[in-house]
């Protein structure tokens, strides 16, 4: 089931160590620009995907496995983070 | 420096359960205190994290309903069939007990009273509840901000909030709410008894002219309803913010 991205802001925060659901970033397949709160977001699959709210691209897949994080940014352009929390 | 003092990072705390409050059969106020709490916005939520004796865990994701300006935090949970997590919650939780969670998450879905408004909440059953966050914050800042509430719920007994709702929509610059009651109507009643659709927005949500900001929370199919038929109004997108409830309400 579809929730939004903001539902993977307590995982996310594990990583960044910080609050990322107001960080923006574009999609690589149909070039939108959202916040991560915007996006869809499934948390059934093995670890959490997110993906466009325009055209359903996966825009980074997280899961937690043997001790690490690993991340993958495969389907976007860009990620924007700001410099002061 | 120690991890515990890296501005953001969100660490697991332990919040001390003083207060239970029974809203309906099916959903309870857990008020908490806790220590070194460092504040929340409205519409945000908290992870949850239950960890059995054999160090089995689970975690989900709730809504925080009280207001900034509250002393205590306060998580509203509905129970939820086979909710592992919502079930201990509203079954077996007892004041003194303590519960483990991290937050507040979330910098999205938020409302503070300096971002103005209109306001429009559209809540599908426990969906209130970061909506009730953003009614009560912005009656404790005393904003002068309009707001419109479109609350649909299966019956008059399965209102959450209800008293306070009537308390808050009859004071002097107090919310419009709207309720639609889907499933069984009390005797008498005159109001909607339909889920939420295009025509009903469009007779009680603020038209489009007033540049409104629209929350909607509530299970996925009502969350993408809902902003569907707001974009259809001629809501800007960028203007309508959506909280689905999905399968971490467990």
């Amino acid at each position: 089931m579809r929730v939004d991205g903001n539902a993977m802001g307590g995982m996310l925060s594990e990583v960044f160590a910080r609050e990322v659901t107001s960080a923006r970033m574009a999609c690589d397949g149909c070039g939108k620009v959202e916040p991560l709160g915007a996006e869809h977001a499934y948390l059934q699959a093995p670890g959490m995907v997110l993906r466009c709210r325009h055209c359903e691209q996966v825009l980074l897949v997280v899961t937690r496995a043997n001790g690490a994080y690993l991340l993958s940014f495969r389907g976007m352009r860009w990620f924007e983070l700001p410099a002061e929390p | 420096m120690a991890r515990a003092a890296v501005r953001g990072r969100l660490n697991w705390m332990l919040g001390e359960v003083v207060e239970l409050l029974d809203e309906t059969p099916r959903v309870r106020s857990v008020v908490l205190d806790i220590p070194h709490w460092p504040g929340h916005r409205a519409g945000q939520h908290v992870d949850v994290r239950l960890t059995a004796e054999d160090g089995y865990q689970a975690q989900r994701s709730y809504s925080i309903a009280s207001a900034p300006e509250d002393r205590r935090l306060v998580l509203t949970v509905e129970r939820l069939p086979d909710g592992e997590v919502s079930s201990y919650l509203v079954g077996e939780l007892r004041p003194g007990d303590s519960l483990e969670l991290r937050g507040p998450i979330g910098g999205y879905f938020v409302w503070e009273a300096r971002m103005g408004g209109p306001l429009l909440l559209v809540a599908g059953g426990s969906g209130i509840v970061p909506l009730m966050a953003m009614l009560r914050h912005r009656e404790a800042s005393r904003a002068a901000v309009g707001a419109r509430l479109v609350y649909s719920s299966r019956s008059w007994e399965e209102i959450i909030y209800r008293e306070e709702l009537e308390r808050l929509a009859s004071g002097p610059d107090g919310p419009q709410v709207t309720h639609t009651l889907t499933r069984s109507q009390p005797p008498g009643w005159t109001g909607y008894a339909r889920r939420v659709d295009g025509a009903m927005l469009a007779e009680v949500a603020w038209p489009p002219s007033h540049a409104p900001t629209a929350f909607i929370c509530g299970p996925t199919p009502f969350v993408e309803t809902v902003a569907s038929a707001l974009v259809l109004l001629g809501y800007p997108a960028t203007s309508v913010k959506t909280e689905r409830f999905g399968p971490t309400g467990g």
